[in-house]
């Protein structure tokens, strides 16, 4: 069975990461699995946590009151969930919840944040890689935003 | 001497694909043999010859018609059927203009003038042994939907086939039961997306790049066809490019404005292309620089 270090490894988030610092990165992990439906955070609770997902598909969806929840994204096998835990007040600004079973290495992110205040090259380098993250979500808005199908 | 050059240029046009046997600026009459809405404001014509319904039409997965709405206007719509299946065509029309909302109201046994086709096609034969990656946004599954028919059939000849979809909203998604047998029946990675959904749906939600996340293919050795709107081609483009796709292997189908289908009005001029005859279909290697000028 492989071990928590080698799922880390080849995760594309952990792609070429340092050894070392990925043995750091192992220290903070967990394994977690989520069932059909089950809430992985709401929206305004704090955000311990980010998700390596492994398998399954989690929803991201914010609730726009009278308009009812507005599912805004899905996130599948290979990607990143929740960048909360690295920007102050870390808390979670969606709803995330599992379309089916879903399985998700678990960082935590006060044992990260601290590891990267440690060590401040794993900190840019883990920086680095979020803003990757954060550029393609923020571009990815801004087509939603376009809405290039709409009726005319 | 404009006689002389309109026989040179039937000419010119037989010779490149094949297709055209009559003069292609007169239309020929064909009936609509049925007609149904895909979704809220997409729908489909069924066309066959008026009077000569064994008829059969040719077209390469790609090309397009000039449907004459008789009174009305000319409007180009590309072929949505299978290639190889004769005695009728199908063209899948988003109502957005006067002369969409004219053949929208068409009935059983109406008649319409039809020219065509036109234009160029997907590159489907020297794709053989590479991986298939379409990407697709919107009203832009019609386009392709010959081409997936093509390696559908020839599955075999084909390496890892990936159709990515994208849609406005789940009730916004074309052909729903054909994509679900698909699925079912082939040897294909389909994925579909929508761009805003309510909790009722279980499928993916962002936008249709994101689904380039999940497909598992050899970029060295992968054709990338793209059809939808064009800003969502080109965002899919650079999306290609980075997962490391070569531009010479990415085709793009693009719109303009086109009248005469021939290359003599300059209505669809792209730079130094004519859209309908030297496109739709484009290599992007071929419209890489003024891609990204919008005013082209």
């Amino acid at each position: 069975m492989e071990d928590l270090s080698g799922i880390l490894r080849n995760h594309p988030f952990m792609k070429d990461l340092d050894e070392n610092y990925l043995k750091q990165i192992t220290g903070c992990a967990s394994n977690v699995v989520y069932q059909e439906d089950e809430v992985l955070f709401k929206e305004g609770d704090k955000a311990e946590k980010f998700y390596l997902i492994r398998s399954g598909k989690v929803a991201l969806e914010i609730n726009g009151r009278d308009k009812g929840n507005l599912r805004i994204l899905t996130i599948g096998p290979g990607q990143i969930l929740g960048w909360s835990w690295i920007v102050s007040p870390y808390k979670w600004h969606f709803e995330a919840h599992a379309l089916e079973e879903v399985r998700a290495i678990a960082l935590d992110g006060e044992c990260l944040r601290n590891k990267c205040e440690d060590d401040p090259k794993l900190g840019y380098e883990m920086l680095k890689r979020f803003a990757h993250i954060l550029e393609q979500r923020l571009q990815s808005t801004r087509m939603q935003l376009l809405d290039v199908f709409k009726r005319v | 001497m404009f006689l002389n050059v309109c026989k040179h240029f039937t000419k010119m046009t037989e010779n490149k694909s094949g297709l055209i046997k009559s003069d292609p600026m007169i239309p020929e009459s064909v009936k609509v043999k049925k007609i149904f809405w895909e979704t809220e404001d997409v729908f489909t014509i069924e066309l066959v010859y008026d009077g000569e319904e064994k008829r059969n039409f040719n077209f390469k997965p790609g090309q397009f018609n000039m449907l004459y709405a008789f009174g009305v206007g000319e409007s180009a719509i590309s072929i949505s059927s299978d290639s190889t299946k004769k005695g009728s065509l199908l063209h899948t029309i988003h109502k957005v203009g006067y002369v969409t909302s004219e053949l929208s109201k068409l009935k059983k046994g109406d008649i319409i003038g039809l020219r065509g086709p036109f234009g160029s096609s997907w590159p489907l034969e020297d794709a053989k042994g590479k991986d298939i990656c379409i990407i697709v946004g919107g009203i832009g599954l019609a386009p392709l939907r010959p081409a997936i028919y093509h390696i559908l059939k020839h599955r075999k000849q084909y390496g890892k086939f990936t159709l990515l979809y994208g849609a406005r909203t789940p009730r916004d998604i074309l052909y729903p039961v054909e994509l679900e047998s698909w699925k079912k029946k082939y040897d294909i990675q389909l994925e579909i997306t929508v761009d805003r959904s309510d909790s009722t749906w279980r499928g993916h939600v962002g936008v249709v790049t994101t689904l380039l996340n999940y497909v598992d293919c050899n970029p060295d050795n992968t054709r990338a066809m793209v059809c939808g709107p064009e800003i969502m081609m080109k965002y899919a483009v650079d999306e290609l490019i980075k997962h490391g796709v070569a531009e010479k292997e990415i085709y793009v189908s693009l719109e303009r404005n086109m009248k005469c289908a021939l290359g003599f009005c300059g209505h669809c001029q792209y730079g130094p292309s004519f859209v309908c005859k030297d496109g739709p279909v484009f290599s992007f290697s071929k419209v890489t620089d003024i891609f990204e000028i919008k005013e082209l």
